[in-house]
């Protein structure tokens, strides 16, 4: 297995070149070195792009040379989950019926992203359109989890998250339309939020259910997460449904401590049967939280039982219609075939893994005329009353803290069933559902030394509070130097 | 017994119908992208990410498109949405990029309006159930077994414009295609050319009995493309449908194509094939909103409708109405009369400015093969040339020869006027002694009219008009020969 080895913050990437202690050139080598040679093992890249990486850390060093300021991501090793569009760089969402397709535009958070100077090294593995929870649904490899392989990353976004704890980059985009981002962030120990929806722009990120996914990232501290995420917040004329509200400075956010926050600590969260080691993580953190002077108030959320069942109308509805365009005509893979109805039929039949075609089978009987009241529509009811409990609660608290997952990262293969791997969204799924901003960040690890996440949700449009709390739970609970196999970070000593 | 005429059918059966009508709206870009709207640019050269449906594209409104279809539903009197949704439409065709269209389902834009016809000499209201935006489809075109899509027609922005079921004939569905034609054309939201498929129309048919109250069996045609082609299929279908049901069968519910040059249509799907289009509200693009101020502008924007200023016309300004609907016509028209009205002193002038303008300028025009827009003459001085026939400053006949000069350079008619030196003697002493010598100059003539020869008279006019060069006020002529004869 990969051994994390020294990559940096991304204040200190930034400053490092600025300061012209190393060149982003000489960061980028040994990363594709690393990548290289311990890839093959982690299974997190679907597509590497070293020229692309060394051919953006050159455009930074001549920045530098040109004695240009520096762009906030400069240099900054970071790899995007593979349902973000990339002009030029093979994208495929996990799918088979988009192998080979390489698109002519870049999405929004992807210009954002390379705009502000960071260096994209590749396109990570993800389930088949994020429809999963372990990265097993990929239509082309399994990722491991870097802190034991024998175990899944978490998923969808689980390239990603493989990708930062394995130390392949500082960062990275997932995408989270019920957890993707969270669960594998989660999993893997590392930090991971799921904006606001509206937050980032949707342009470019290759849907699944529109209502709500949603672009963050994933890092191994709290501040790198935030400085990732400031580049890519903010209001896109290209998105309908992107928010147009200024975006506070979340590095600010991050120093002011809990002391005097209302952290709500939801019932049905905790009521649920848990893994002992995340109880144990959970419990300490909030223990932690306590001592540093925040109030921990119990609140219940009374319909959070009713939205694994409306998020399983909701998101396969909207991703049974997003799937429509996938049809073999435009691009990506056509089947050989006789006729019109059989393009439809063979490249789909063919291009489709089993559980997104379960999916766009669930949606398409929900939206089927003289159903969708009962259902989908019902659906769109429970989300209302779901959002009605978020607003009770956060009219007596800031954010809420719950555990990310009920359990530790799970081996491979161990949810047989569909309704298993759905009920490890359980605790995730409301985020969504209500639109609200959501973070994972590592609060320990189990006894078998597995990583456990912390969930934090806010307000909406507060991910600055979330990163505050996030930032206060790492520097009580949170990994410190502990990375995956033993290894100790920059900052340790290694064994 | 089979062979019937449709009239005498029609004795017996009435016909329903309902036209489902989609109008190209007129923006720059589409309705949810940035390309281009044009007709005729190269197969699929106005795309972009959106109309391909790329896996990552998101629709953005274009609301021009929403301004358009406001001012549509204004001038029909339509119910307009605080906010109204786009719902995904779903089927599979290759022109259709993203495998749904997004459209309006049950919450458009436009609600309750209506669309006044006139049929026979007398207004007809048709109600109408809604209107609402939607995007257009590709185009695919089957070339043996090989077919091509072309997507620049994909996003075009529509409005769809549904009537009620009240329409009773062919004619009446062609008056309603003729009427909406007009009011898009007048509203400056569609250039309405059905040649290029700016306006299409389906046409849902049945018949009943007469007498009946429930509604037959409908069908639904689609693809017609032009004014006559919506009587021709609508008779049609009609007289099929009462030959059906006459001998004894029943109407089939489906879809059926209108093969125009053919002159007959063929069935496309029975309802037990249709689409189960799976509707629901688009996650992608949150709800149109119309508020006060949006509204405010629109109605600030609007020009007064071909209804109003038929009324106005007639009530205003003793028009009579089949001059009044000429006028409506067309915008451009109605326009160009209310300018020469406004540039001219005398509102009861407008009978005489509309007849110089229906006949002399339209007549000139038509000869030239100029539409009214393209005019020479421009309003003010049709209106200066009407005023000299009306103070007496030239003739009805020197007019004609004014107004072919003034249309042929642009000068202003008093300037050819005076050039001419062609300004009618209106003045009694002047004219009295023309009319004098004439009369005493020939005594034969006078003789000849005093035993009673009435044509006579025409002589002496005639005599008048040679001395003065045609410049006699000919009503003050006749008047002082008459006093001066005797007779």
């Amino acid at each position: 297995m990969t051994t994390a080895a020294a990559l940096g913050s991304v204040a200190d990437t930034v400053r490092r070149i600025a300061d012209g202690e190393v060149t982003a050139a000489a960061l980028v080598e040994p990363a594709i070195e690393r990548i290289a040679s311990g890839d093959g093992e982690l299974g997190a890249f679907l597509a590497f792009d070293p020229t692309g990486a060394r051919a953006a850390a050159a455009a930074v060093d001549r920045q530098r040379a040109a004695g240009v300021p520096l762009p906030p991501l400069a240099g900054v090793l970071v790899t995007l989950k593979d349902n973000l569009v990339t002009a030029g760089l093979p994208t495929t969402a996990g799918s088979k019926i988009l192998a080979g397709w390489i698109p002519p535009y870049d999405a929004t958070v992807v210009e954002r992203l390379r705009a502000a100077g960071a260096i994209i090294l590749g396109k990570v593995n993800c389930d088949e359109f994020g429809m999963g929870s372990s990265t097993e649904r990929s239509a082309f490899k399994l990722t491991r989890n870097p802190w034991d392989p024998a175990r899944v990353p978490g998923g969808s976004s689980g390239g990603s998250a493989a990708a930062v704890a394995a130390g392949m980059c500082i960062g990275s985009l997932g995408t989270d339309t019920g957890g993707s981002i969270r669960q594998p962030a989660a999993f893997c120990g590392v930090v991971g939020v799921k904006p606001t929806y509206g937050r980032v722009s949707r342009h470019g990120v290759i849907a699944f259910a529109s209502s709500l996914d949603q672009v963050g990232p994933l890092a191994r501290t709290v501040a790198d997460a935030a400085a990732i995420l400031q580049v890519i917040a903010g209001h896109d004329p290209r998105d309908g449904t992107s928010i147009n509200a200024p975006v506070p400075a979340y590095a600010a956010a991050l120093a002011a401590g809990v002391a005097g926050l209302k952290i709500g600590l939801p019932r049905e969260y905790f009521e649920v049967e848990l893994e002992p080691g995340v109880r144990e993580a959970l419990d300490r953190t909030i223990a932690a939280l306590r001592d540093r002077g925040a109030a921990m108030t119990p609140v219940s959320l009374p319909h959070t039982e009713l939205a694994l069942p409306a998020y399983y109308l909701i998101a396969p509805a909207e991703a049974s219609s997003n799937l429509s365009r996938y049809d073999g005509i435009r691009y990506g893979v056509r089947a050989d075939a006789q006729d019109l109805l059989d393009v439809y039929r063979r490249t789909r039949g063919a291009g489709f893994g089993p559980e997104v075609k379960r999916r766009i089978m669930l949606g398409t009987y929900a939206l089927r005329s003289g159903y969708y009241d009962a259902y989908y529509k019902k659906a769109q009811q429970v989300r209302t009353l779901i959002k009605r409990d978020f607003d009770a609660a956060f009219a007596q608290v800031d954010v809420l803290l719950t555990p990310t997952t009920p359990t530790a990262a799970f081996p491979f293969g161990a949810k047989s069933t569909p309704l298993e791997m759905y009920a490890a969204d359980v605790f995730t799924l409301s985020c969504n559902l209500a639109g609200l901003p959501g973070l994972s960040v590592p609060c320990g690890l189990t006894a078998e030394g597995l990583p456990v996440g912390a969930q934090l949700l806010g307000k909406p449009l507060d991910e600055a509070t979330l990163l505050r709390a996030g930032a206060a739970i790492e520097a009580a609970v949170g990994l410190g130097d502990r990375r995956p196999g033993g290894a100790r970070g920059p900052g340790g000593a290694s064994p | 017994m089979s062979e019937r005429t449709l009239e005498q059918m029609l004795e017996d059966w009435e016909p329903v119908i309902g036209l489902e009508v989609h109008v190209q709206l007129a923006t720059q870009s589409k309705i949810f992208s940035p390309s281009a709207v044009a007709f005729g640019a190269p197969p699929n050269s106005l795309t972009d990410p959106i109309v391909l449906g790329l896996p990552g594209a998101l629709p953005v409104f274009n609301r021009a498109a929403l301004e358009l279809a406001l001012r549509l539903g204004i001038a029909t009197g339509s119910q307009i949405r605080a906010r109204s949704r786009f719902a995904r439409k779903h089927y599979f065709y290759p022109d259709l990029p993203k495998g749904y269209q997004i459209s309006q389902y049950d919450e458009p834009l436009c609600e309750n309006g209506h669309l006044d016809l006139i049929v026979g000499g007398a207004v007809k209201r048709v109600r109408l159930q809604r209107i609402h935006l939607e995007e257009d489809a590709g185009k695919s075109t089957h070339v043996g077994a090989v077919s091509h899509v072309d997507l620049n027609r994909a996003g075009v922005p529509l409005a769809e414009v549904v009537s009620a079921p009240e329409l009773t004939s062919a004619e009446e569905a062609a008056e309603f295609m003729r009427a909406l034609h007009r009011l898009v054309r007048w509203l400056e939201i569609s250039e309405a050319d059905m040649e290029k498929g700016q306006l299409r129309c389906d046409a849902n048919v049945s018949v009943r009995m007469r007498g009946e109250d429930r509604l037959g069996t409908r069908t639904e045609l689609k693809n017609i493309n032009s004014f006559r082609f919506v009587q021709h299929a609508v008779e049609h279908e009609i007289a099929r449908q009462i030959r059906i049901v006459e001998s004894g069968g029943r109407v089939v519910r489906e879809t059926r194509l209108w093969d125009a040059a053919r002159g007959q249509s063929a069935s496309m799907r029975t309802k037990e094939e249709a689409d189960d289009y799976r509707y629901f509200p688009d996650p992608d693009l949150p709800p149109v909103v119309v508020d006060g101020p949006l509204m405010t502008g629109i109605l600030r924007g609007m020009p007064e409708l071909p209804a109003a200023r038929f009324e106005r016309y007639q009530r205003e300004h003793a028009i009579p109405a089949d001059e009044a609907r000429t006028l409506i016509s067309e915008r451009a028209l109605a326009d160009y009369f209310d300018a020469a009205l406004a540039a001219h002193p005398r509102q009861q002038s407008g009978k005489m400015l509309a007849s110089w303008i229906l006949t002399e300028l339209l007549g000139k025009l038509n000869a030239d093969g100029k539409d009214i827009a393209e005019s020479p003459l421009p309003p003010p001085l049709l209106s200066a040339l009407v005023a000299l026939i009306e103070d007496g400053t030239i003739s009805g006949k020197i007019a004609k020869e004014i107004f072919e000069e003034s249309y042929r350079t642009g000068e202003a008619p008093i300037a050819i006027v005076d050039r001419r030196g062609v300004r009618q003697i209106s003045d009694e002493k002047e004219l009295s002694a023309i009319v004098d010598r004439v009369v005493a100059g020939n005594p034969k003539q006078v003789e000849s009219y005093l035993g009673g020869k009435d044509t006579v008279f025409g002589f002496f006019v005639g005599q008048v008009m040679k001395e003065t060069s045609g410049r006699a006020n000919p009503a003050l002529t006749a008047e002082l020969l008459r006093k001066r004869l005797g007779r």
